[in-house]
């Protein structure tokens, strides 16, 4: 199918389907989660389509499409402002069981993914091991058929709303840190459980810490084999640094920025977007972004024809992030005093009040604050630069 | 020019921080914050006891007659323990605005604000135009009684606690002219004066405030009529010094908490300090400060001499804060990692603190600006 004729059909279904409380729950994202509800009603909508895991193969439910179909569904979803899905279950776990999960846990765990009916989390980073994560401690200790699961994992994000988390594990303390590395699959409600939420900056609960008391986990739930644990690990990380299409988000940034310089003025009266001064920041970080938007055209190519990205995601993390940071610095100039009021209510889909300040203000303050940790979760951008240092200029 | 702390200020700067040290942790800091109010009144008491709010205001009055440097002392301070009270509002700004009125306005609020009585807030800005001071479409027209004033103002910090408003009006000229700006002292409780009260990001809560034919008398008229833009010009140099130095104070503890979390956090075997772009950023968020801080004792001085150069130099401080304060609130967060995201640490809630700072009273490319228009014309 043509890529027009294809953009075409996404665009039609997403108006047909795409409600306005659905919408509304897309404009209120301030992070890259948006509501819990509003995420797994489009969650099943788009599962009823057959549209809910587009980089799935199709014979475990993906709807077979090709790299560019994907990048435009994923682009098109954005800028109609979709509730964005969770990437625990479709985007993280669903991709890595497919290559190294057995037959059993692939018919029995991918369809549940595809469905909703497990929500996923997971369970990496530790309160000791975050940039270095082959440090991690919590541990499996073989028990008959089960292992014993004790430790906890940190920043969590939507354990509350998990019933399955996926977790390394410590399996032996043999070798290099990496070598004893185990991948599991837990059930939220095993007993010896426990979830504490995290209150982030912006008042809401988005992260979690999970304990584990000696928490039984049958020897099947085992991905791939004891001690491999790693590999599985470094693949899905690769895939959370560089798996983001910036581009889009960066247009949908430019498109608030302007509307916000189009509407507020400088402290001499006039539109902040032709004020010089404002206008050569915005067009700075707007020629970094299209810079970074013909990176990616060149990492799809070469996804196109088969090669690995490989460090350059590296690259991608970085820049689309420290980008989009300044994106939010520029607004919250914009926005002036009028970042100042926090209106968490205002910030859920269903809120009915009235809001304080502008309504293309509301978000700005959530989002700069929000966007930091942007740069520091999915290896810190300190990480990412050694990782570019080594792997592409070998240092 | 003497440009260090005295021996006289290193004094009442060591007071202020072991009270501030011992009185007003973090996690109280936050049970205030959470519980509505805004600030402590205990705590706003306690500092009128001290002798910190009328440190700066007139003998007369139970004031000590201080000056910049006194306000930059206590606001360093307050910003190093991310103190929530009102101090900007109340002291620097509406008793500093009411300094400029006659006797019959010292009579009736200044000894309230040294003694810790009365509150104040300023509200001078409205929505759609709140990046300018000039920007008033607020009317006072003469009456009988003395002024009717109808509009309405937007970010009005403290109005919820506010027992007077300092409002600009205009008296004569267009929107946007700095001639016919008119300043009133507005009694709240006043009919025809409505708020409608929100906390914001910092942990303080503010006010949008309509005006519906408020009628003042004659003596609320603060300054000469049509000529309340200088005086509030003035006024929030002092401000802009106060907010600065609070910056100045916040910055401070980032540095010393980031150090300090560092040295302790283990990563790939060793501290993570140990790591040179780490090291490297932290000694860059060091310079930024020290240079910050050249620059705020520099305007205090200014500002206390009276000087040609003082507004230049506090456009040059803010200006500073723009880029220090971003600098070490957002490397202070991503060095600390995640654990910096959350609401449990004060690293978070500094870096709001600051933010809100970087914008008031205009971001760092006015204050550019106007530096330049300040030295080269």
């Amino acid at each position: 199918m043509e890529e027009q004729e294809f953009r075409d059909e996404v665009r039609r279904f997403l108006e047909d389907s795409l409600t306005p409380e659905l919408k509304r729950a897309g404009q209120l994202m301030t992070s890259v989660f948006a509501d819990f509800d509003a995420t797994m009603e489009w969650h099943r909508i788009l599962y009823e389509k057959g549209w809910v895991a587009p980089d799935w193969p199709k014979e475990y439910g993906g709807p077979g499409w090709n790299i560019t179909q994907r990048y435009v569904f994923q682009e098109e979803c954005k800028l109609a402002n979709a509730p964005a899905l969770l990437p625990m279950g479709l985007q993280m776990l669903g991709p890595m069981l497919i290559g190294y999960g057995t037959e059993e846990q692939k018919n029995y765990y991918l369809p549940r993914i595809l469905s909703g009916e497990d929500v996923w989390c997971q369970g990496y980073s530790e309160p000791g091991a975050g940039s270095d994560l082959a440090s991690l401690s919590t541990s499996a200790v073989r028990d008959g058929d089960d292992y014993l699961v004790n430790g906890s994992k940190i920043w969590t994000s939507y354990a509350q709303h998990s019933n399955r988390i996926f977790c390394l594990v410590r399996t032996s303390k043999e070798g290099p840190p990496q070598a004893g590395i185990s991948f599991l699959l837990i059930d939220m409600d095993s007993p010896g459980i426990r979830v504490d939420p995290i209150v982030g900056l912006d008042g809401s609960v988005e992260q979690c810490q999970v304990f584990f008391d000696n928490v039984r986990v049958p020897v099947a739930n085992l991905v791939g084999e004891e001690n491999q644990g790693w590999s599985v690990a470094k693949y899905l990380l690769e895939f959370e640094r560089g798996g983001q299409n910036f581009t889009v988000d960066h247009k949908k940034q430019t498109a608030k920025l302007h509307r916000q310089a189009r509407a507020e003025l400088n402290p001499d009266g006039i539109p902040w977007i032709d004020d010089p001064v404002f206008r050569n920041k915005m067009a700075s970080v707007e020629v970094d972004a299209l810079a970074l938007e013909y990176t990616e055209l060149r990492i799809k190519g070469a996804l196109e024809a088969g090669a690995n990205p490989g460090a350059l995601s590296s690259l991608t993390k970085v820049m689309g992030t420290e980008i989009s940071q300044r994106f939010n610095e520029l607004s919250v100039e914009v926005m002036g005093t009028f970042i100042t009021p926090f209106q968490h209510e205002a910030l859920q889909p269903d809120f009915e009040g009235e809001i304080v300040g502008p309504k293309h203000g509301l978000t700005v303050m959530a989002e700069y604050i929000n966007n930091r940790a942007s740069t520091i979760y999915g290896g810190t951008a300190e990480i990412q630069r050694d990782i570019i240092a080594k792997r592409v200029l070998e240092l | 020019m003497h440009i260090e702390y005295t021996d006289e200020q290193n004094m009442l700067r060591d007071s202020v921080d072991k009270y501030l040290r011992d009185n007003y942790s973090f996690e109280s800091r936050q049970a205030v914050a959470k519980s509505g109010e805004g600030f402590s009144e205990q705590q706003w008491r306690t500092f009128a006891e001290l002798g910190w709010l009328a440190m700066t205001l007139p003998e007369e009055h139970g004031g000590f007659e201080g000056g910049a440097l006194e306000t930059m002392i206590l606001c360093e301070a307050f910003g190093k323990h991310l103190v929530l009270e009102p101090y900007m509002e109340t002291v620097v700004l509406t008793a500093g605005l009411l300094q400029e009125a006659g006797p019959d306005i010292h009579e009736k609020y200044l000894a309230g604000v040294a003694e810790g009585r009365v509150q104040g807030a300023l509200a001078a800005l409205e929505a759609g135009r709140q990046s300018s001071l000039r920007h008033v479409e607020t009317r006072a027209e003469s009456c009988a009684e003395g002024f009717k004033l109808s509009g309405s103002k937007c970010t009005v910090f403290n109005g919820p606690a506010a027992d007077v408003f300092l409002v600009t009006a205009r008296t004569s000229g267009d929107a946007y002219s700095a001639e016919g700006i008119s300043l009133f002292a507005v009694d709240a409780g006043l009919p025809g004066l409505s708020r409608r009260d929100y906390p914001t990001y910092d942990g303080r809560h503010a006010s949008e405030l309509w005006l519906d034919g408020v009628t003042v008398p004659e003596g609320a008229l603060v300054g000469e009529p049509g000529r309340g833009y200088p005086v509030l010009e003035k006024i929030i140099d002092r401000a802009l010094l106060a907010l600065s130095a609070e910056a100045v104070g916040a910055m401070d503890s980032l540095l010393a908490a980031t150090v300090e979390y560092t040295k302790q956090r283990k990563q790939f075997g060793k501290p993570i300090s140990r790591f040179q772009v780490l090291r490297h950023r932290m000694a860059d968020m060091f310079m930024e400060i020290e240079l910050t801080r050249s620059l705020m004792l520099a305007t205090a001085y200014k500002l206390d001499q009276n000087a040609d150069d003082a507004s230049a130099l506090v456009s040059a401080l803010k200006a500073k804060v723009g880029k220090s304060g971003p600098f070490v609130g957002q490397n202070a967060i991503q060095l600390h990692g995640g654990i910096g995201m959350t609401e449990e640490l004060s690293v978070g809630h500094y870096f709001k603190r600051i933010a809100v700072i970087e914008n008031l009273f205009n971001s760092r490319d006015f204050h550019l600006q106007r530096y330049m228009r300040l030295t080269c014309e």
